[in-house]
């Protein structure tokens, strides 16, 4: 559980560990950069169920397997393929052509998120964050004990909200269709 | 190899982390159509579920709270999801066309 300061040869089991998690850093940020850039947008939502896959494999080496296998499920599963579906139902098949951004979109887009993601890893790299000891384990089983005791609102709200989230979209959905 | 510890840093997941917003906040400032935008914001919210993961496994002291907290950021992210989903459905029906540039009406 404690972060160790050793240095692992890279046939070693745990130089093996470090290796896996590098290709899914490499997933990760792969598939975010072709979810951002291909100009179709069936490509970006391949590129965007890549970074998916790699941000589970991150949170496997966070101690968490079920919020892994959670965004598996959920992201993979369920969100990726609805925005395949509704690409199929709306997007229009490149007849028209988008066009021309403006010259200065693309750059200025560009230094804005560069400036963002530097400042915020500036940041990280000067603080130092306060370590506590846990309290518990983590575990699913504890996961769930707590989600049914102090978490018990925000177990209850999310079935509220994806109700509301549901009957909204069908209602949405749903108006303006002829027959 | 001190490469091959870099899982066990705190910093190597907040970095990671800021990366995704970065590459999402890129999207959403460059893409035409709606639903590339949508795929950007979803980018925006993996980046901050990391993050929220990182100082759950790091730094806080009872690691459930933060399974829970990126538990109801994929719910909300689920139904975000389908609400603009269904949005970009009704616009295309409408403009025939999901050019955030075209949809310039309030009223349909």
């Amino acid at each position: 559980m404690t972060p160790t300061m050793t240095n692992p040869t890279l046939f070693s089991v745990e130089g093996m560990v470090g290796v896996v998690f590098l290709v899914m850093v490499a997933l990760t940020l792969t598939g975010a950069v072709i979810a951002c850039n291909s100009v179709r947008l069936v490509r970006s939502v391949a590129g965007l169920i890549l970074c998916f896959v790699g941000v589970a494999g991150l949170y496997f080496f966070l101690n968490s397997p079920f919020i892994a296998m959670m965004q598996i499920l959920i992201y993979v599963g369920a969100v990726a393929v609805t925005i395949a579906f509704a690409i199929m139902l709306a997007a229009p098949e490149q007849k028209k052509k988008l066009g021309p951004m403006g010259p200065l979109a693309g750059p200025l887009g560009f230094a804005t998120a560069a400036l963002l993601s530097g400042s915020l890893a500036v940041l990280v790299w000067r603080t130092d964050w306060p370590v506590r000891e846990k309290i518990n384990d983590g575990s699913v089983k504890n996961i769930g004990i707590q989600l049914l005791t102090d978490h018990m609102m925000v177990f209850e709200l999310i079935s509220l909200v994806l109700l509301i989230a549901i009957l909204g979209a069908l209602v949405i959905a749903r108006g303006g269709r002829e027959g | 190899m001190a490469i091959l510890n870099l899982y066990n840093e705190l910093s190597t997941f907040l970095i990671l982390g800021a990366l995704l917003f970065g590459i999402g906040i890129y999207g959403i400032v460059t893409r035409r159509t709606l639903i590339g935008m949508l795929i950007a914001a979803e980018l925006i919210l993996a980046g901050a579920s990391l993050n929220f993961m990182a100082f759950n496994r790091f730094a806080a002291a009872d690691p459930v709270t933060g399974q829970v907290f990126t538990l109801f950021i994929m719910a909300v992210a689920a139904a975000e999801a389908a609400i603009g989903l269904s949005i970009v459905i009704a616009v295309y029906r409408h403009y025939k066309s999901i050019d955030a540039e075209d949809t310039v009406h309030l009223k349909g």
